[in-house]
């Protein structure tokens, strides 16, 4: 696969080959499944090692009816969620694994096959009858349970949090997600590869531009396609535009949770005002219809584009330093909703979560692609681990995202912005992205006549909804909203 | 605190009177593609091909082929407009595409006058000015989450319009539903549904929730609220602005006018 270097393995060799890796110091991103032939599944398996190498990536084909692999979920936890998946979607049992029970799919679920063999009809919606959810077994006399979700208070996406709390204290907490499951992965299928665009805008609203460009990355490489210069440039700055207006509702509602009604409304201002900027200079306020393979659909008038960021910067850095001189809101960071380093790499943390809690990890810095390699990168790092962490370093991308898009409007090149694009039977390719909020991978698989034959999205959310709970259990339930606003997290990108 | 008191202050009125005044909210903002027939030519079917929610459908009839046209599906990815080598589909800025009958949103060669809606008025006497609204995301992107969010941002201010979000349904007059109700969603969106008093109403909020949109469809996604419960107002758009959701909420109130009938944008 194009963007790594591939290791064939058997079945057996698995769990020796992941060891050996882990004990190289790589770290391994996302495993997924996918029917090279209809009833032969290949497990992928996608590490990253070091800055600006390739990624290893282990292969692994399930020959002669074989349904069965060995869980690494036990010697790499972060694979935990993944193994459930492709259990759930591919119909692979992984024999070991520490909690089995089903993730994407909610029980009652029956779909006639797994939903992402071939030989499912695209349009079949599957048979529900919803079922009570099997929950770990509660003890102790004054031990209650509060279902939270998956309607909300607020404009808020659903999920459902369950909570085991003695008093004030929560002892244990157990999100029920993918409500939102949508089956995008199996919908790329059959697509053109400028169709799958506009379904990757789709993935997760916020983030549309971070998926578009991973996913036309993936495209670029997998046809050997040349992107001219301009669109590279373009394509940093509208990656750190979607950055900076999602930093700021990020702060804005991280005051909603801490009760700082002025800083509520003052960030969400400072959003409002970066998306009608995007809305002025783009034609849509979430980035969304600019990107195809090949480049950008069409070139970007942006003049006044840095004067109005000038102007609205003095506002930016104001609200910052106010923020972090208010001790009501601080009180109420500091401490809360603590994630360790070990816990942080071992779960799979990602983005602005992980950096926060100590590991330098930015692919704009290890992997650079568009111009990133163009541009210094500020990788900001703290150690402490805690909601104050989280919020100060989505602050300090703000103040690297404004220099950041700057220094590409001082910069930009002319010429085109677009390539061609040679269809590429049978081709396959990695494309990845460090979005707001954190690292996102498309891989994708081209079939005979280079129309999509799977696509695996692997989201920042998905990673980081799996890490959350570990900060919550033994907290409190005044700190609950506070800490699930620090971690920023998305649901439709988490469930697609 | 008395600094953020001071602070608040001093940035002034930050909230744009839209409706009122008619000065847009969402200056460049690219909205549905504006159709031209008398510039489509026959056997020509590239727009329908770059449409991924199918939208835009060429029918065989007697009469040979048609263009047939829906903007409950549409999802202004301007795919079609920027590969239609006739200029047939226009780029526009026409975003406000709230209507009260599905029927509206398809294009209409032979457009005729509609009756009066009777339900709207209905509404009105009932509620006089205010509404609360219970929203329910059965399966979105988070794009129409992220837009119902800055209706109450200092700009928008939605409470000034005397609209307001309430966290339960029992006291909810609006049912809003964003998302193609997904096979997991649909129980949790009907009881949701089922816990508000009546009179109530339910708003199909962007495409998703009005047609499934871009993503409708396959083995979990469902194809919107039609068919799950009576809708009473239906807002494409993908993610439909805030200004849009804003003419959305005030066409249920009878307090604006509808802009689009039988697929045709009033100016």
């Amino acid at each position: 696969m194009i963007g790594a270097t591939e290791i064939k393995l058997s079945p057996d060799e698995l769990l020796e080959v992941c060891r050996r890796l882990m004990a190289e110091g790589a770290r391994l991103q996302l495993a997924y499944a996918w029917f090279p032939e209809p009833g032969t599944p290949e497990l992928i398996y996608l590490a990253d090692k070091k800055r600006l190498e390739p990624f290893p990536l282990l292969r692994c084909r399930l020959l002669d009816g074989r349904r069965e692999l060995p869980s690494l979920a036990a010697i790499t936890p972060l694979l935990g969620w993944y193994e459930r998946e492709i259990q759930d979607l591919c119909g692979i049992r992984f024999n070991g694994h520490p909690e089995p029970a089903p993730l994407v799919l909610h029980e009652g679920a029956q779909p006639p096959m797994p939903p992402l063999d071939p030989r499912y009809q695209p349009e079949q919606m599957m048979a529900y009858s919803p079922q009570p959810w099997k929950l770990p077994p509660v003890e102790g006399d004054d031990v209650q349970q509060l279902p939270f979700g998956p309607v909300r208070a607020d404009v808020l996406e659903s999920a459902q949090i369950v909570f085991y709390y003695v008093g004030e204290g929560i002892l244990h907490c157990h999100p029920r997600l993918f409500f939102k499951h949508r089956g995008l992965e199996k919908q790329f299928e059959g697509l053109s590869p400028l169709m799958g665009v506009v379904l990757a805008e789709r993935i997760s609203g916020v983030d549309s531009f971070a998926h578009a460009l991973a996913f036309c990355q993936a495209i670029e490489s997998a046809c050997a396609c040349r992107v001219p210069q301009r669109a590279l440039y373009l394509r940093v700055l509208l990656a750190e535009m979607e950055r900076l207006y999602n930093h700021l509702h990020y702060l804005g509602q991280l005051c909603h949770t801490t009760t700082l009604k002025v800083g509520e409304a003052q960030g969400k201002l400072l959003e409002e005002q970066c998306k009608q900027m995007n809305g002025e200079f783009t034609g849509s306020r979430f980035l969304r219809a600019l990107l195809m393979p090949g480049g950008m659909r069409r070139d970007l008038n942006l003049s006044g584009l840095g004067e109005q960021l000038r102007r609205l910067e003095p506002q930016i850095v104001d609200y910052l330093e106010e923020l972090e001189t208010t001790n009501s809101h601080l009180d109420r960071l500091l401490t809360t909703g603590p994630l360790p380093r070990q816990v942080a790499f071992d779960q799979g943390a990602s983005g602005p979560i992980k950096r926060a809690s100590g590991i330098q990890r930015d692919l704009r810095w290890s992997h650079p692609y568009a111009a990133y390699g163009s541009f210094t990168v500020d990788v900001p790092v703290r150690t402490e681990g805690d909601a104050h962490a989280r919020s100060r370093i989505r602050m300090e991308e703000i103040r690297a995202s404004l220099k950041l898009i700057y220094s590409v409007l001082e910069q930009l090149p002319n010429g085109a912005v677009s390539a061609e694009v040679r269809p590429a039977p049978g081709a396959e390719a990695i494309g990845w992205c460090e979005s707001t909020r954190g690292s996102i991978y498309h891989c994708v698989h081209l079939d005979e006549a280079g129309r999509l034959a799977r696509v695996k999205v692997k989201s920042p959310s998905f990673s980081n909804w799996r890490v959350f709970p570990f900060t919550v259990h033994d907290s409190n339930m005044m700190d609950y909203a506070i800490n699930e606003a620090s971690f920023g997290l998305t649901m439709a990108g988490c469930d697609r | 605190m008395p600094v953020w008191t001071l602070y608040g202050l001093k940035r002034g009125v930050a909230t744009n009177p839209w409706p009122q005044g008619h000065e847009t909210t969402a200056r460049g903002v690219q909205g549905m593609p504006r159709f031209h027939p008398e510039r489509c030519t026959e056997g020509c079917r590239i727009c329908a091909d770059v449409c991924l929610p199918g939208a835009i459908r060429i029918t065989e009839t007697k009469k040979g082929e048609r263009l047939s046209l829906d903007y409950g599906k549409c999802v202004a990815c301007q795919m079609c407009t920027e590969f239609c080598p006739h200029d047939a589909m226009e780029k526009s800025e026409d975003w406000a595409f709230a209507v009260s009958k599905r029927a509206d949103l398809i294009w209409d060669e032979a457009l005729a006058s509609l009756p009066a809606r009777a339900l709207t008025e209905k509404i009105h006497s009932a509620f006089g000015r205010s509404l609360h609204v219970r929203h329910v995301d059965a399966g979105s992107c988070n794009g129409c989450e992220s837009e119902l969010q800055a209706l109450n941002n200092p700009y928008y201010n939605l409470h000034r319009l005397g609209i307001f979000f309430t966290p339960s349904p029992r006291f909810a007059d609006l049912l809003l539903v964003t998302g193609t109700v997904t096979y997991a969603m649909k129980e949790a969106l009907l009881e949701t549904y089922n816990a508000m008093p009546e009179p109530r109403w339910v708003m199909a909020m962007g495409t998703c929730a009005v047609s499934g949109g871009a993503v409708g469809g396959g083995y979990a996604c469902g194809r919107g609220v039609e068919g799950i419960l009576p809708v009473d107002i239906y807002v494409p758009g993908c993610p439909p602005n805030p200004a849009a959701m804003i003419q959305g909420l005030l066409l249920l109130l009878n307090r604006t006018t509808q802009l689009v009938q039988g697929g045709h944008y009033a100016k």
